[in-house]
């Protein structure tokens, strides 16, 4: 069923704006992690100096963002799906400025890495960005498809993420270890790569906020499994309350139990 | 926890008692039909707000409750309205003891220009044949809970109609309170004020339930966002949703409720 | 187009000047006839007036002096039992046509008492007279305000229905919800919202009941000396001033004069008063 309008076209308008910026926001910050991972495989300082400043304009669209959304909350009074969508727009412009930054970090590093020789060819790292890319890409569509479903799956790939940082840490460590002349290059590496792992942790931010916007469940700070039976649809939604409630009373009983 | 009217659910009380309670209650003008098989629970001392678009039958629904809409010629209702667990409609019961017990407060303020200030304030018992046995004492606390007392206590001999839309709406407040109902209705009470009367009504509305049980129609989705602890929907003369005010406006259930309320009217 | 309505802007300008100018006019002419009538009886009448007037009974002819005494008396007691009988059937019948205003009853009534407003107080003299006059045997003060009781019926129950139908609605809710009963209503929140209304309704229906003669003719009929109780004939106003002034003799016309200012003086106080009572209470 395709969703109805509001009958306001000037609030209907405004929502519109918000939800592009947003959308916007993402592609910048695709744009920029693709970008960063060529000027690293390239070694392409210039690339990475040109992706820089992306920021600026990421920077300026969270601003915009910011107070459009401040213009709907006093003027329109919104209420439901449409507070439930703003209230997520106002966390999840946070999240992708933050991603911006990191974003950022990470040419700044590619730019040192790169007046060096390359400690060995940069694969992990680079399928490692692919990976937290197309969880950002994942999560811009869930978005843009009101898919709680797909913007759920996400979640899960976290742990991908980590995994990968997990293993390329290791693996610098040994280089580290090897030749204490590999710590500059194996640093910088590490620092893009835990980077990436931050904007995977973003993007997983995200999901949640989509999941939250789509069915007023949130699903933030909740268990891996728990987290898997409430995404599901189940019956009418039931009062966050109640989640809250359980999480801290189980908090309280464990507490309890503990001597 | 929503409840819907066809077919009439198992539905999960909300917790606290039921003051009243509408069971499968319709209503007709004649050969159209108003209301289609409304359950619906009213929790004691709590503000139940039902809202809707124009003619979804909010008003019919509290004049039901007591027992106004039989009063208009060619008006009759089928089903159930329960007040303590008791029918208002068996025939042994007197639709003016019922209006006694549900006291109600319309859209516009309506004191009798006739009478002064103090005995629109009386005037529920006078008009039930009741002499109060201190009528000054009776009038200053029923003024005082309705936050008029202040504002009249040196003009209590003025005409009723001598005082401002908000006073006034106070005034037939405290004259409804005078006959210490256990319900209130309220049809759409802050439509006819401004700004500042209306915060000031809303303010009463939330000291009231701690005495009273609360049933208010508004047109206006922030007043009931404001006001009310349930919140009921009504389309076309059906009981689309029902739930707490809170879940209501963060996330109905219903995508009709989920469209009047963000203002998709289509 | 801005021309075209300035023109027509001052010709519409210069017709309403015209119909203002025609309006006051009319109602210049209108007043002329009341005006004429105050005058006249006043400077016929005010020669006559004297305490003894007021005081003292018909003398013969012949002998000079006499008054109106019993007249004036009369007149008072006969249009006061009148009130006294149609005022309350009036207002209850009124009250009954507004509040039930849907029903058959109340719509036959409502025609009733349009249809006997319009019944010339003559006919209504000779019915009393035939079911009253001829059943006792005897003229007396009581058929006259009975008469008078049926002229006064349907201006009272009229006005009260009307002015019972201009309280709005709201009021009437407002004491449903309170849970009065109909009854209850209707007195105390109806009559007394639309009370000065219906007292000023009430005095002009007195005011006018007090210029009717006919009826008095047949049913009242004449008394040269007091009435000793109400089911003795009585004199009055209207009925003296006309048998005086069908009389040839001089200083009964004059008295004729006096007596129609004295009745005039106490309709003008009437109206006076009923307008006060109306805006009275609403200017407070």
């Amino acid at each position: 069923m395709p969703p109805r309008l509001h009958t306001d076209q000037a609030y209907e308008g405004e929502l519109r704006r918000i939800r592009e910026m947003l959308l916007m926001m993402g592609a910048k910050v695709e744009e920029m992690l693709g970008q960063a991972m060529k000027a690293l495989v390239d070694r392409d300082s210039e690339l990475a100096e040109k992706t820089l400043y992306i920021d600026r304009q990421i920077n300026r669209l969270e601003l915009e963002v910011d107070d459009l959304c401040l213009k709907v909350l006093a003027r329109r009074q919104p209420v439901a799906s449409d507070l439930r969508f703003i209230t997520m727009a106002l966390k999840v412009v946070t999240d992708l400025e933050r991603m911006g930054d990191l974003g950022v970090n990470i040419c700044e590093r590619v730019m040192e890495l790169n007046e060096e020789p390359p400690l060995k060819p940069y694969v992990e790292v680079v399928d490692m960005a692919e990976a937290a890319r197309e969880m950002l890409r994942e999560a811009l569509d869930a978005f843009v498809a009101g898919d709680a479903d797909r913007a759920a799956a996400i979640v899960e790939r976290d742990s991908k993420v980590d995994a990968y940082y997990a293993a390329i840490f290791r693996e610098l460590l040994t280089y580290m270890m090897e030749n204490p002349r590999n710590i500059y290059r194996a640093t910088r590496e590490q620092s893009i790569a835990k980077y990436i792992e931050r904007i995977a942790d973003h993007a997983t931010n995200l999901a949640e906020m989509v999941v939250f916007m789509v069915r007023g469940k949130d699903i933030r700070h909740v268990g891996k499994l728990e987290r898997r039976a409430s995404v599901r649809p189940g019956p009418a939604a039931e009062p966050v309350a109640d989640d809250s409630d359980a999480s801290l009373r189980d908090l309280a009983a464990t507490a309890r139990h503990k001597p | 926890m929503s409840t819907r009217s066809t077919p009439p659910p198992p539905s999960v009380p909300p917790p606290g008692v039921e003051k009243m309670r509408a069971d499968r209650l319709s209503a007709w003008f004649g050969q159209k039909r108003a209301l289609k098989d409304i359950t619906l629970p009213l929790v004691e001392h709590k503000v139940t707000a039902v809202i809707g678009p124009s003619g979804c039958g909010k008003s019919t629904f509290i004049r039901c409750l007591n027992r106004m809409h039989e009063v208009v010629p060619g008006a009759r209702t089928d089903g159930q309205v329960l007040l303590d667990g008791k029918s208002i409609f068996a025939r042994d019961v007197d639709p003016v003891r019922v209006r006694r017990r549900v006291g109600m407060v319309f859209q516009k303020p309506n004191p009798f220009p006739a009478m002064s200030v103090r005995d629109n304030v009386l005037a529920g018992l006078r008009l039930s044949g009741i002499t109060p046995a201190d009528p000054s004492r009776l009038a200053e606390e029923v003024l005082r809970q309705a936050a008029l007392w202040d504002d009249v206590k040196d003009a209590l001999d003025l005409p009723g109609g001598a005082l401002s839309g908000g006073q006034q709406q106070r005034l037939c407040i405290a004259r409804c309170l005078a006959l210490e109902p256990e319900v209130v209705l309220m049809d759409e009470p802050c439509s006819s004020l401004d700004p500042a009367a209306t915060a000031k009504i809303e303010e009463l509305i939330h000291e009231l339930r701690e005495r009273y049980t609360i049933v208010i129609v508004t047109h206006s989705m922030q007043q009931a966002a404001r006001v009310s602890d349930y919140t009921a929907f009504f389309n076309v003369g059906e009981l689309v949703e029902y739930d707490h005010a809170d879940v209501i406006f963060t996330k109905p259930s219903d995508p009709r409720t989920e469209d009047y309320i963000t203002g998709r009217f289509g | 187009m801005r021309t075209e309505l300035d023109a027509a802007y001052s010709g519409r300008t210069l017709a309403a000047r015209a119909a203002t100018a025609a309006s006051c006019i009319a109602v210049a002419i209108a007043l002329v006839p009341l005006l004429a009538i105050l005058l006249y009886v006043a400077q016929r009448g005010l020669g006559a007036l004297s305490w003894s007037f007021f005081t003292s009974l018909p003398k013969p002819v012949g002998e000079g002096g006499g008054g109106m005494a019993n007249a004036i008396v009369g007149t008072l007691e006969l249009v006061g039992l009148a009130s006294l009988i149609g005022i309350p059937i009036g207002i209850a019948a009124g009250l009954f046509l507004a509040e039930y205003r849907t029903t058959l009853l109340a719509r036959v009534g409502r025609f009733s008492a349009d249809v006997l407003a319009g019944v010339p107080s003559i006919i209504v003299g000779i019915v009393v007279y035939a079911v009253v006059v001829v059943r006792m045997q005897r003229f007396s003060t009581l058929a006259g305000a009975l008469a008078l009781a049926v002229l006064m019926l349907p201006l009272v129950a009229r006005t009260t229905d009307e002015l019972a139908r201009t309280v709005p609605d709201s009021l009437r809710e407002a004491a449903l919800a309170l849970g009065a009963s109909r009854w209850r209503i209707a007195i105390h929140v109806v009559l007394r919202t639309a009370s000065p209304g219906i007292r000023a309704g009430c005095m002009l229906a007195v005011a006018r009941v007090c210029g009717e003669t006919a009826p008095l003719l047949f049913t009242a009929f004449n008394n040269r000396f007091w009435n000793e109780s109400v089911l003795d004939p009585t004199s009055s106003l209207q009925v003296q001033i006309f048998t005086y002034t069908m009389s040839p003799y001089d200083d009964w016309h004059a008295q004729a004069w006096a007596a129609a200012l004295v009745l005039v003086a106490i309709v003008v106080v009437l109206n006076l008063v009923a307008r006060r009572v109306l805006r009275g209470p609403r200017a407070a």
